[in-house]
């Protein structure tokens, strides 16, 4: 039996459809390139891309937890707080310590955050609240906390001692450093949603929790690793966030949630969890930050970049909708055609059942 | 088949005195029996006859007060799913075990993919293996398809699968063919012979009698939590099967009533859907049952859709009571008088959190709500007025619909419909997973709603149904109408003809 061959063109459909997911991405960001490029005097210079990678690195970095919190069929709203958060407490540990080595202080914004991030586990699986509004309390909670602890004051640049600015300036191979880790923490997302057993569970979780139940896998655990993995990712970008503004203030971060909401769901993160790539939410991060990009240079207003995430957002969604709706039919099209071919096949060798009694 | 000999041998796991109570009620009381080694044993009774229960305690869901289980002579506890597991007893659930957005590979091991270096998953081996399970047993599609296109009864072959993976010795199998068409059924009796060879015994649960007397090696019935027999199935007919699950004789199913049959309520000419029927004319007279029978995935519940207007017609006319008909949407349809029990009674029928009263007057809210406020008093008095004339079973109106037996909640959607008084009622697989009982009384309803003036479209996968109901049968065939049958001519082996596309039929 030629088992292989039978489904080939439905997975090669399948392929095809995430393909095109992805390289929808491309021709997105292909065509907003094109657009700018035209429009904008410095957007095609090496200093304007450097900028933009620095400012898509910590959105992308928040979009990889994000990614891995909507797989599990959660959100974590949590995260531009959590950033302000660790911004603000990385530059004033900085500030005060000024011998501090750099890694400690990632230890630091890192440990802060897996914890917020265990915070909105616990009220997620042990509390049973939906994240979203778990996560919108919880945004509420920790910007109120940053408020407390910054009591109307900043941390300035000249507070802070030079290598930790540096990290922000200096671009090894031309890819600003804060962009690297992106890089770093892209890869190693990625390789962990593809390779380990852990990353393979939030998928099963997603896609139908009650069946992962079913099938042995600890889904509390799972899901609250999930949001721990976004946390101690916020913490990191908040520390990254630090390094990139230097002066942090008590509204550092807000809105990066919706920065990488916006990423995730334009990557093709099915927001009903079950599937999605890393590689698309980042890509949904490099759009989104293009854009806005080009939109700053344009001088456009507030109302237009805040506009286009809205209708990105609507659009990537029903987009996905869309498809997922037709790729369903596809299929199911395909696989009763196959049906119906091996019925035939095997003859009309219709069975009579016994009538007993 | 020596269907009377695994008695002889070790059971492969056998119930000593199992005993249940939940808040005082017996579920189970002293059930005991054994499953011989590589056979299919069915477990047969109504709905709260204890089936359930007994799968929850050899699954280790739930622990029983008293009695023992046994596997291969040594009693074991069975003290958690995961236990049950250990011991090789699995249960195959309908549908909550899928993943949609995973493949094949990826469903069959979840939970335990197989790593490389015990670190990372073993893409290439999960694969293979899955690829190898599926080959064993003769499931055609490939590990990497997507189950998002595959059908049920795929997905309950990768279920086997899954369980095969665990090393199960014991599968349980609870009403597995619910949702299949004959030729699946076929399919999956098929795998369930081979998982025999491999050693593997099955639990067959399943209220289809035809079913159990062709799988079953031996048949357990159980009546109100009690165990009544068990007996190898060659030795059990259907009619004794039937007396002892309830407890009175057979002519007490199949009640119809003799109708008297008048004029044409509803006319259909060349339905057609592309890609889905074509060319369906028929009509349904008043105080007339026409039984709608073929495979599942013939068409039959999409003509349904398309004449109640949820899904479109390209191309056909339709008459109701001699006017023009064009299915717009369901609410015209209503408007018109005519009504759809859907298939899938608790997706598409009712909203299990509410009560009786409220699904009840769900569709003709205007009715009873003059000037657009709604009369309590009157919706109350509806639906007291429908359980009295369908005695369905209930404390009262207020009475929340999910806590009521599958039979009752039948009767609750037909009441919801009823309410719209309807000319025309299409009823699609209206006894799907109720119980033998339930079943008649579910008939009995029917067959009175005909004598009524009532004019019913019955779609049935189920022959002993159509064959007792309908006063004519319509057989359908890859969305083609293939035969007309009397209810004198109508015979099992004529309906499967003319449904496989054997031989034309009469």
């Amino acid at each position: 039996m030629n088992l292989g061959s039978r489904m080939v063109g439905a997975n090669t459909l399948a392929q095809a459809a995430f393909r095109l997911r992805e390289a929808g991405i491309f021709i997105a960001l292909a065509v907003a390139v094109l657009f700018f490029w035209a429009r904008a005097d410095n957007f095609m210079t090496v200093s304007n891309w450097q900028n933009i990678a620095t400012d898509v690195a910590i959105v992308a970095v928040l979009a990889v937890g994000q990614t891995m919190v909507v797989l599990t069929r959660n959100i974590d709203l949590s995260v531009g707080s959590i950033v302000g958060l660790t911004a603000y407490i990385s530059s004033d540990t900085l500030a005060k310590h000024q011998g501090l080595p750099l890694g400690a202080v990632v230890l630091i914004a890192v440990a802060i955050g897996l914890g917020l991030g265990l915070v909105n586990g616990l009220l997620v699986t042990v509390g049973r609240i939906p994240a979203i509004i778990a996560t919108i309390g919880t945004l509420a909670i920790y910007r109120g906390l940053l408020f407390e602890i910054t009591n109307g004051k900043n941390v300035l640049a000249f507070q802070l001692p030079e290598r930790f600015l540096d990290l922000a300036a200096k671009k090894p191979l031309g890819l600003p450093t804060l962009a690297w880790i992106a890089l770093v923490v892209g890869v190693i997302g990625a390789a962990f949603l593809r390779w380990s057993p852990w990353g393979r569970d939030f998928y099963a979780v997603g896609s139908n929790p009650d069946a992962a139940r079913f099938a042995g896998i600890p889904v509390g655990r799972r899901v609250m690793s999930a949001f721990m993995i976004s946390g101690g990712l916020a913490g990191l970008a908040g520390f990254m966030f630090a390094a990139r503004f230097a002066s942090v203030d008590a509204v550092a971060g807000t809105n990066l949630e919706f920065d990488a909401v916006t990423a995730v769901v334009i990557g093709g993160v099915n927001v009903f969890g079950g599937s999605g790539t890393v590689l698309g939410a980042v890509l949904g991060a490099v759009l989104v930050a293009t854009i806005q990009d080009g939109f700053t240079l344009l001088k456009l207003s507030e109302f237009w970049k805040i506009f286009f995430n809205g209708t990105a957002i609507v659009v990537a969604v029903t987009i996905d909708a869309l498809v997922t709706q037709r790729l369903q039919e596809a299929l199911r099209r395909r696989r009763r055609a196959e049906i119906v071919a091996a019925r035939e096949q095997a003859g009309a060798t219709a069975r009579e059942r016994e009538v007993p009694t | 088949m020596n269907a009377s000999e695994p008695a002889a041998r070790t059971p492969l796991v056998e119930l000593r005195g199992i005993s249940k109570t939940y808040g005082g009620v017996h579920a189970v009381e002293d059930v005991s029996f054994g499953i011989a080694p590589a056979s299919t044993h069915a477990l047969v009774g109504e709905n709260g006859a204890g089936k359930s229960t007994l799968v929850k305690i050899l699954t280790g869901v739930v622990s029983p007060d008293t009695g023992t289980v046994l596997v291969e002579g040594e009693p074991r506890s069975v003290g958690s799913p995961s236990a049950a597991h250990r011991l090789g007893i699995v249960a195959m659930y309908q549908d909550p075990t899928v993943f949609e957005d995973l493949t094949v590979a990826e469903n069959v091991f979840a939970g335990r993919y197989p790593r490389r270096r015990g670190l990372v998953v073993d893409w290439k081996a999960m694969r293979r293996e899955a690829s190898r399970l599926l080959e064993e047993i003769g499931a055609d599609f490939a590990p990497d398809a997507p189950v998002r296109g595959l059908s049920v009864a795929d997905r309950q072959l990768i279920e086997i699968a899954k369980a095969l993976s665990s090393s199960a010795r014991l599968l349980i199998m609870d009403e597995p063919t619910a949702a299949l068409s004959l030729q699946e059924v076929d399919n999956l009796f098929a795998v369930v012979r081979r998982l025999h060879d491999r050693g593997v015994s099955v639990i067959f649960i399943s209220h289809r009698l035809e079913e159990v007397s062709e799988i079953a090696d031996t048949v357990t019935i159980l009546r109100d939590g009690r165990h009544v027999e068990t007996r190898p199935a060659a030795r059990l007919p259907h009619a004794e099967m039937i007396r002892l699950m309830v407890g009175r004789p057979l002519d007490a199913l199949f009640p119809k009533e003799e109708a008297e049959i008048g004029e044409a309520v509803l006319r259909a000419e060349g339905l057609t859907r592309r890609g889905v029927f074509s060319d369906i004319s028929f009509e349904v007279r008043r105080g007339e049952i026409v039984g709608l029978a073929g495979f599942v995935g013939s068409g039959r519940t999409e003509v349904a859709r398309c004449i109640f207007g949820i899904d479109k017609l390209d191309a056909g006319r339709l008459w109701i009571e001699g006017r023009p008909f064009t299915p717009r949407s369901p609410r015209a349809a209503l408007r018109r008088g005519l009504a759809y029990l859907p298939e899938d009674r608790l997706r598409q029928g009712l909203v299990q959190p509410m009560s009786i009263e409220r699904n009840t007057s769900m569709a003709v809210l205007p009715e009873i709500s003059p000037a657009g406020i709604l009369r309590p008093r009157r919706e109350r008095w509806l639906a007291r007025s429908f359980m009295e004339r369908l005695s369905i079973k209930a404390t009262a109106p207020t009475q929340v619909v999910r806590s009521l037996s599958g039979g009752n909640q039948q009767k609750v959607v037909l009441s919801k419909w009823l309410a719209a008084q309807p000319r025309i009622l299409i009823l699609d697989e209206p006894t799907h997973g109720v119980d033998v009982g339930t079943k008649a009384d579910v008939h009995r309803t029917i067959s009175n709603l005909a004598t009524q003036g009532l004019a019913i479209l019955l779609i049935s996968s189920e022959l002993l149904e159509i064959l007792g109901m309908a006063d004519r049968v319509l057989v359908i065939r890859e969305g083609r109408l293939v035969g007309e049958l009397s209810r004198e001519a109508a015979t099992q082996e004529a309906i499967v003809q003319a449904a496989a596309g054997v031989r034309a039929a009469p």
